[in-house]
């Protein structure tokens, strides 16, 4: 592990430019080695929870491919002009002579126009002659892919079919479970699971090495237990842990993201008190929230999570049914406050009762 | 697509590589192959509006390219086929306008060449019908009837269900079965014969039941697979596992020891959080375990408890489709199944949604 100059964050600092740094997952490593010798390649599409180590892979794959030259990379801001009547679309490229990389579904509702664009961009500068280079395809990688709406993920099954010998397509993507089964069958899926704690740990103790500090086990395996096996999350928490005390306490808690701090607290809001007053309180803290731009299904698994872990168990399964109801109405519905609140409610109603019967067994759920 | 040069075949995924191109190439379709072969032999006149619907990967594509292939020389394959599909702008516009485009550009007589009649009609291949809206569709259909003399249309869907009744009506409709393991066998070990992969028949026979008939997915996975291994070595069952994207047998094991043996939160949350960090789908999860929970019997439940869970997976799904957390969404599955292999007496609280 080597610290490059991409900054001061240890997560820029130390994130690995070639598959040999990679940390973890090495049966992986000898996967993408074994798929960029050839250039019968297929359709890509990589998935795996955020944090561990999609787009490094990517990038390594890419450079396994074309060399060096993959890694010369250019920004541009472009607008695309698309759809009927033609509409202005701004969109972050970020390319090089063999590749190029975006995140469509930032173009909202035209998503698919910005992804059909892109394609036969690319397609129609593919080689003329395939025999006078080594590599005869271009590659468009797509970040996001389960972001994008269903129109734009029907567009692509025959575009991929029709465009595969001039273009490969690298989908990226969180979960699978929202990419379309068409799309799933037309890729060769490469699973990216995140790191495991042990991996966590021992790549938090090289960074302190490499930084010179003192990292006892004991707070590595803290931050390892906060992270959720998130190593970008992990170097975070490390990095201003280490602000705010150093050397570590031995009661030292892990520091943790703010929006963290808040879903904690109306967790424990929740617990303590079930009444109006208390609903109209933490009403405020979704809120502010929410006004910070944390997304509503993050508020939701956090916030659930910790009551889970406060809650007896006899009432898990109510809590985990009216999370999973409230959670998917966001899906459907305009304006999250709502359903937040609602599940605040639900759940206080779902907790006094128990607390006030609980003899009786009580799964009560309508 | 065009396999001329040895380099240009070289750089083909499998998929398309071994692409029917004939259409009697195409496996196990017989009853749409010979209909066609039929048509074609005759000149192809007499060829109706086709509609082919069926499930992925079963050479609903394939045919209809096959097929034009055959009835025009390849010169004016492009004035002669149109083909659209979900990428192209597909609204009631586009279909009155580009349709109607292409479709009022006059070709004449039929002709002659090298002996072959070469008809008197265009074809409009629309791919991915089902993805068409009503209305378009409703378009569509006084489209085909007012070009019906010049035009033939091929609408390729995998349900049948989404298309208006009177447009399907008016189309030769033929159903693409899902390929039976020993079709779907032969095309793999000719396809592992001439890539130079070696697979024992079992291993080729495991992929084909992880793929359910889907020959698309079944070479995928193939390739996929074989690129695992160093050449010309036996790939076994743990790349097949590994390039199928399945959730392995030891996850739903525990998943399911979970809810019923141990009975145990802590058991359920432990096994959510290795589906999700392992970046396995969760849906994925849920037909497996479906699966299990169907062919196999659990001394832990009996019908009616199963039935119980079933429905909740159920609907988990269909959230799970929406977009819901798949977190949540497995949590509350696994807590539910908890809560229902315990309450073994009282059979009405069960169901309760
Ligand atoms: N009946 C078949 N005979 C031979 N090969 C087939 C057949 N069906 C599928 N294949 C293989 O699978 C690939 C995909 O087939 P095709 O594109 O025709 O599927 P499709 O039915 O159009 O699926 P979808 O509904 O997903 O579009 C083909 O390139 C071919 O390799
Ligand atoms: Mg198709």
């Amino acid at each position: 592990m080597k610290p490059n100059n991409r900054g001061l964050l240890w997560v820029d600092k130390y994130r690995p430019g070639t598959l040999d740094e990679m940390d973890f997952h090495l049966e992986l490593k000898e996967r993408l080695e074994g798929m960029a010798q050839r250039a019968d390649i297929p359709h890509l599409l990589f998935h795996g929870p955020p944090g561990s180590g999609k787009r490094t892979r990517v990038s390594c794959l890419l450079r396994l491919i074309y060399g060096p030259a993959a890694e010369k990379l250019k920004v541009e801001h472009r607008s695309f002009k698309v759809g009927d009547p033609p509409k202005e679309i701004e969109m972050t490229i970020l390319s090089s002579i063999h590749h190029i990389e975006a995140n469509p579904s930032d173009a909202g509702f035209s998503d698919r126009l910005i992804v059909q664009e892109l394609i036969k961009e690319i397609a129609s500068n593919a080689p003329l002659d395939v025999t006078a280079v080594r590599v005869p395809f271009k590659v468009i990688v797509l970040h996001e892919v389960d972001s994008l709406s269903r129109t734009a993920q029907q567009a692509l099954r025959r575009t991929m079919e029709k465009y595969s010998r001039t273009c490969r397509l690298i989908l990226m993507a969180d979960s699978l479970t929202k990419i379309i089964e068409p799309l799933r069958s037309r890729c060769n899926l490469v699973r990216v699971p995140s790191p495991s704690e042990k991996e966590i740990c021992d790549v938090l103790q090289k960074v302190s090495k490499e930084e010179g500090f003192e990292l006892p086990d004991q707070f590595a395996v803290k931050v390892t237990k906060a992270c959720s096996r998130n190593l970008r999350r992990g170097l975070l928490q490390l990095q201003s842990s280490k602000m705010d005390n150093y050397p570590f306490a031995e009661d030292q808690p892990v520091s943790r993201a703010d929006w963290e701090l808040v879903c904690i607290d109306i967790a424990s809001l929740l617990m303590r008190e079930q009444s109006n007053k208390r609903l109209l309180l933490v009403r405020t803290r979704f809120y502010e929230l929410l006004t910070h731009a944390i997304p509503a299904d993050a508020i939701f698994e956090s916030v659930t999570m910790e009551l889970l872990r406060s809650a007896d168990q006899e009432i898990a399964p109510a809590i985990c049914e009216c999370a999973a109801e409230y959670e998917h109405r966001l899906r459907q519905g305009q304006k999250a406050i709502i359903h937040l609140e609602a599940f605040a409610a639900r759940f206080m109603q779902i907790y006094k009762e128990y607390i006030d019967n609980q003899y009786s067994m009580l799964i009560d759920d309508d | 697509m065009d396999i001329g040069d040895r380099a240009s075949v070289l750089s083909t995924p499998w998929v398309e590589k071994y692409r029917p191109v004939k259409i009697k190439d195409v496996a196990h379709q017989t009853e749409v192959v010979a209909a066609l072969e039929q048509a074609v032999e005759r000149g192809g006149g007499n060829l109706p509006h086709l509609l082919f619907y069926g499930p992925p990967g079963t050479g609903k594509t394939s045919l209809a390219l096959a097929l034009v292939r055959e009835i025009f020389p390849k010169e004016i394959l492009s004035q002669r086929v149109l083909e659209l599909n979900a990428s192209d702008e597909r609204g009631i516009r586009v279909v009155r306008e580009k349709i109607k485009g292409f479709a009022q550009g006059a070709v004449g007589q039929a002709k002659v060449k090298d002996g072959k009649t070469i008809p008197s009609f265009k074809v409009i291949i629309l791919d991915e019908a089902d993805a068409v809206t009503g209305e378009a569709q409703t378009a569509l259909r006084r489209t085909m009837e007012t070009y019906s003399t010049v035009t033939r249309f091929v609408l390729i869907c995998n349900y049948i269900s989404r298309i208006i009744a009177p447009l399907a009506s008016r189309c030769a409709k033929f159903r693409f079965q899902p390929l039976p393991t020993e079709v779907s066998f032969n095309r793999l070990s000719m396809i592992c014969k001439s890539e130079q992969v070696t697979a024992s028949e079992d291993l080729l026979k495991l992929i084909i039941t992880r793929t359910n008939g889907d020959l698309r997915k079944a070479l995928m996975t193939l390739q996929s697979a074989s690129r695992m291994v160093p050449h010309g070595s036996e790939i076994g069952d743990k790349e097949i596992a590994l390039a199928s994207g399945e959730v392995p047998q030891e996850l739903l094991e525990r998943f399911r020891s979970a809810m019923f043996a141990d009975s145990s939160f802590e058991n359920v949350q432990s096994v959510v959080d290795d589906v999700v960090l392992g970046g396995y789908p969760a849906d994925g999860l849920l037909h497996q375990l479906c699966d299990l929970l169907v062919e196999e019997d659990y001394a832990e439940l009996d019908e009616l408890q199963k039935s119980a869970l079933i429905m909740k997976m159920a609907r988990a799904e269909s959230c799970l489709a929406d977009g819901a957390s798949e977190r949540l969404q497995l949590l509350d599955v696994g807590a539910r199944g908890m809560y229902i292999s315990k309450s073994r007496e009282n059979s009405s609280s069960l169901f309760k949604v």
